[in-house]
């Protein structure tokens, strides 16, 4: 398999901290790789990084050429209505302007928000903005798809339909995925692969070979020893 | 692990048929417009009464302020023979032109200053020194600059409305959301695309407050300026009757400018409902 990511000694500074130091990460075409680290270890810097936002590092990586991304808050521009939003995202990816109402109505329609398309983004709830923001990702028929913790802040009940999209949504686009979340259930749920990053390197990884879709009983034991590479032992607690 | 899977489809039918997602949001818009208190006129009418009766009986001598039914005849008799409308539209077209001019040039000043670091660095300073005269103090010299015609009125209205404006675009450009912008970075924005779609929209909502600021002011900058040797206009009407002691003209004079800032801004919160209806509620 290609690699759709591969980073080699990447270090970022601010200032005097150093938040990644030497990191080395691959991620193959379509593996879904989950991203884990304690809150400020610098996820969310790696993703911005791989996102172009952030040229100022030491170290290579490369992307692919067409990379999506899926910030913790949906991040859609308030005054521009739903399906201008999505297609807005087809920047850059060289499409036709008057197939685009009809890509976004599509786009849409993936997410289960097809009647929403003339809606203005506030009046959204915190899920649908998220599929939304989803949904203007994918358009853009991405081949890396970063997602930081997209599902962060949304309610318990509307994670888990979110998880279930998620997984349809990677299986039918097939992009590479590198997932940031702080919920261990969640990356086991999803990914192909689990990493954990801590003091600014890779320090554990964890292959999830189970069939999808994934109980979470089918994964009890492997949650012991992600936790503990968190550096959480106490798993009754956690 | 049945529990895990029963939520699972609990809340996938939950996104799926969302109740309040259905009904287009423009319910609560019309809930808004709730019939006005009447209890709120009482005392505005009261003091009418009040003002009518202190003039019927004297205590209000009428080269002081005439009485309300006076005011409401003579406003009458200066619209019926057309001199009301005559300087009712030369005041309009003094603020109208003034409006424009200040208008272009605070928006072109706030939309470099905003847009460009150099533009700020070499724009700001000055227009933030200027802004700290007040401009109603510059009549003097707008005298000796422009004489005592039509272009000392349209310069003091167009200072009026410039500074406002320049001053809210600018600031409305600059609390561009960070966020969006980086969004709009890695959405593959070209820097005219994130000016058109999110720098500008989002500085929408300051510059409409500017906006109205700067009509404000461009009313009591075209009252002030009519004060300078009017031959025609509200002003000129106020002040010749301020000669003949007709103190009913010059309170009709007054309420039409009351009537004109009223009605600009009503314009600005039509023109705010329309532009702003993106804005939730
Ligand atoms: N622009 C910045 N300037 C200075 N420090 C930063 C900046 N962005 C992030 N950091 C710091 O880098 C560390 C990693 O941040 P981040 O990548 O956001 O962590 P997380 O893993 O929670 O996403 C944190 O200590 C944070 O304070
Ligand atoms: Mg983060």
């Amino acid at each position: 398999m290609a690699g759709a990511v591969r980073i080699r000694g990447l270090v970022k500074d601010f200032g005097p901290r150093r938040v990644l130091a030497g990191l080395d990460l691959d991620v193959a075409e379509g593996e879904f790789v989950a991203l884990l680290g304690r809150s400020g270890c610098g996820k969310s810097t790696l993703l911005r990084i791989l996102a172009g936002l952030d040229p100022d590092v030491e170290g290579t990586f490369t992307v692919p050429e067409r990379v999506s991304v899926a910030f913790q808050q949906p991040r859609l521009l308030p005054w521009r209505r739903v399906w201008r939003n999505i297609s807005l995202g087809l920047r850059g990816v060289g499409r036709q302007r008057d197939k685009h109402r009809a890509v976004a109505e599509r786009a849409l329609a993936e997410v289960r928000l097809a009647d929403h398309a003339d809606a203005w983004p506030l009046t959204l709830s915190g899920g649908e903005a998220q599929r939304v923001s989803l949904a203007r990702a994918l358009v853009r028929e991405p081949e890396l798809l970063l997602l930081d913790e997209p599902f962060g802040a949304l309610d318990a009940l509307t994670r888990l339909a979110m998880h279930h999209l998620v997984e349809q949504l990677w299986r039918e686009h097939r992009p590479a995925v590198l997932f940031v979340t702080h919920d261990v259930d969640e990356a086991l749920l999803l990914a192909d692969r689990v990493v954990v990053l801590d003091e600014g390197r890779i320090v554990a990884e964890h292959h999830v070979d189970l069939p999808r879709p994934r109980r979470r009983a089918s994964f009890a034991d492997l949650r012991v020893e992600v936790l503990s590479d968190l550096g959480v032992d106490d798993v009754e607690a956690a | 692990m049945s529990a895990g899977e029963k939520s699972v489809s609990i809340s996938t039918a939950g996104v799926v048929a969302r109740p309040e997602s259905v009904v287009p949001a423009r319910a609560p818009a019309v809930k808004q417009r709730k019939l006005p208190d009447l209890r709120r006129w009482l005392s505005p009418i009261g003091l009418v009464l009040l003002w009518q009766a202190a003039s019927s009986t004297g205590v209000l001598p009428p080269d002081k302020l005439a009485s309300p039914a006076t005011v409401f005849r003579s406003a009458y008799e200066l619209v019926v023979d057309g001199q009301l409308v005559d300087a009712f539209l030369v005041s309009l077209s003094r603020v109208a032109v003034g409006f424009v001019i200040g208008a272009v040039v605070g928006g072109a000043l706030g939309l470099v200053s905003g847009l460009s670091r150099w533009g700020e660095r070499l724009l700001d300073p000055p227009v933030q020194m200027l802004r700290t005269l007040p401009h109603l103090g510059l009549i003097p010299l707008f005298i000796l600059w422009f004489g005592i015609g039509e272009e000392p009125k349209l310069a003091l209205v167009a200072a009026g409305v410039a500074f406002p404006l320049y001053l809210n675009l600018h600031a409305g450009i600059r609390q561009t959301d960070p966020a969006l912008l980086e969004a709009a970075r890695v959405l593959g924005y070209t820097r005219l695309d994130r000016v058109v779609h999110v720098v500008l929209p989002s500085a929408v909502p300051q510059t409409l407050v500017g906006l109205r600021i700067a009509l404000g002011t461009a009313w009591l900058s075209l009252i002030v300026g009519e004060q300078i040797n009017a031959d025609a206009g509200i002003g000129y009407l106020i002040n010749n009757a301020r000669e003949f002691l007709r103190t009913d003209v010059v309170v009709v004079g007054l309420l039409v400018y009351a009537l004109l800032g009223l009605s600009t801004d009503a314009l600005v919160r039509a023109l705010e409902r329309r532009v702003l209806r993106w804005r939730a509620r």
